[in-house]
């Protein structure tokens, strides 16, 4: 490391200096809007019957760990988002995979692909509550059709746009289409793949939720519910609020596995 | 004719699309000699790449014959050196081996003494990125050689590199070659690549592709490419085929 010039080191430690900068900022701006917000709050600025305030949210959280099973309703959205996300994922790794592979199939199915994509599955909640029951099979259901034909779209998109040179070498080897997805269309895609998971369980998040809201009996989607109903502000926005830190989690779960493959 | 170790015989290839049909390739006939080395010369979208696709299997011919004599294990190498990314050096060179099956220990060896020989040692385990783009034309070669094809199909294999290491690897390409023994058909738009590397020269016209003329390249003192861009007849050959070719702008 001694080896480095003088100059080599400052920049390093510019580089360095820098990025904590951009975490301190980050972070001052959610201080700052939480402290304003109390802040409004307390000085009866804003009506904290309709506002809230960070303070009712963290006694509202409390309440809701010591009475009302608040890890109970986590658990049951995460399991939710985590059942959709591997089905969306693992129907729409398979069908992308048949389209790509038949190229017939691929051009029959587009324009209902594209239609499926753009309807808003909302108006479906009704039909999905009416033919599979007001149960959690219901918000699965729901959570897939918003997630799974952005999925396959996405994936057969990445798959068909793969560096054709990779293609012709192989097969002017006589390569098998099992070789070509396998040692060429696969490979040169993970980093694709990983961003279609990131839309895939952001996709899955909002199906989640839109379900829970539709019909459910627990989870987070439930607590907003219910909030909303008998008008407690408090309970909507501290649910809102752990969605957020949920959704954040997720995220950063995904980007730690996209910084290993990197760093390979 | 025994010594014949590809023919190819009126060999017609029609493109089809909305607006109509274009004829690429218009009764092509020509006999390759076994541990040849033949150019295609012609001017650019004449075809000259559609030939060798078909003869590597990946077109359909629309009409004529195609006839191998003996072992047909063909090895074709593209413009660019498609090196796979996630792949280190020796994965790559061994990626042939494994489309075929083939991917045997005493293959394996085979290729590891290729990149040894050919300066590879230390790279074997690093990846394309860390490569200059000569040194990965080397890979390419190698990775073509690496399941023994006997007839080599080279698509202008070194017009993306700058022309101070395109005389150097045309130059390694020559002795490899040699040393394997192959028989080759190598497409370029270069001329004095062409002259310097061929035993025969083909001439091909504008769409749609037809031989124009076919020069034996008999050059004193036949050597290294690099020293044949120096023999007298250098010049003769170059100044015919650029009238062959008959470039307009």
């Amino acid at each position: 490391m001694s080896t480095y010039s003088l100059e080599h080191v400052k920049f390093l430690k510019k580089i360095k200096l820098r990025k904590y900068l951009i975490y301190i900022t980050q972070l001052s701006i959610i201080v700052f809007l939480f402290l304003i917000w109390e802040l409004l709050a307390r000085l009866n600025i804003i009506n904290t019957f309709l506002f809230s305030s960070p303070s009712s949210i963290i006694s509202t959280l409390k309440v809701l760990i010591s009475a009302n099973n608040l890890v109970g309703h986590i658990l049951v959205t995460l399991y939710e988002i985590l059942i959709s996300c591997l089905l969306s994922f693992g129907l729409g790794f398979i069908i992308a995979t048949i389209l790509w592979s038949n190229d017939f199939l691929a051009k029959v199915f587009d324009p209902y692909l594209t239609i499926l994509n753009s309807l808003p599955k909302v108006a479906l909640g009704p039909l999905i509550i009416i033919w599979v029951g007001a149960s959690t099979n219901s918000i699965i259901v729901m959570s897939l059709m918003i997630s799974l034909f952005i999925t396959i779209i996405n994936l057969y998109t990445f798959f068909s746009n793969t560096n054709q040179s990779y293609i012709t070498l192989l097969k002017s080897m006589k390569a098998t289409k099992k070789d070509i997805y396998t040692k060429v269309i696969l490979q040169a895609n993970i980093k694709n793949i990983i961003n279609t998971i990131k839309v895939n369980v952001s996709m899955n998040l909002i199906g989640v939720i839109m379900g829970e809201l539709l019909v459910s009996k627990a989870g987070l989607g439930y607590l907003i519910m219910y909030g909303s109903q008998v008008f407690n502000i408090n309970l909507v926005i501290t649910s809102v609020v752990i969605l957020a830190v949920i959704s954040s989690i997720l995220y950063y779960i995904i980007n730690y596995f996209e910084k290993k493959y990197e760093e390979k | 004719m025994q010594d014949n170790i590809l023919a190819i015989k009126n060999l017609k290839k029609i493109y089809h699309d909305k607006s109509g049909e274009t004829l690429a390739i218009d009764d092509l006939s020509i006999d390759i000699k076994d541990k040849e080395i033949v150019a295609f010369v012609g001017p650019s979208g004449c075809g000259k790449s559609t030939l060798l696709g078909i003869l590597a299997g990946l077109e359909e011919k629309s009409d004529g014959q195609v006839i191998f004599n003996g072992r047909k294990k063909l090895g074709y190498m593209l413009q660019t050196d498609s090196l796979m990314p996630w792949r280190t050096i020796l994965e790559n060179a061994l990626i042939g081996l494994e489309i075929s099956k083939t991917k045997t220990k005493e293959n394996i060896d085979k290729v590891n003494k290729m990149l040894d020989k050919y300066g590879l040692h230390d790279f074997k385990d690093k990846y394309p990125r860390n490569l200059s783009g000569g040194m990965r034309q080397r890979v390419a070669l190698i990775r073509t050689l690496a399941t023994n094809p006997n007839i080599l199909l080279l698509d202008e294999p070194y017009s993306a590199l700058d022309y101070q290491t395109r005389l150097a690897l045309s130059n390694d390409l020559y002795k490899i070659i040699k040393e394997e023994g192959k028989t080759v058909l190598i497409i370029t738009h270069d001329i004095a690549e062409a002259i310097s590397m061929a035993d025969r020269i083909v001439v091909l016209s504008k769409r749609p592709c037809k031989i124009k003329k076919i020069y034996d390249v008999n050059l004193t003192n036949k050597g290294l490419p690099i020293d044949n861009r120096k023999a007298p007849e250098f010049s003769i050959y170059y100044d015919k085929i650029w009238r062959d070719l008959d470039v307009h702008l």
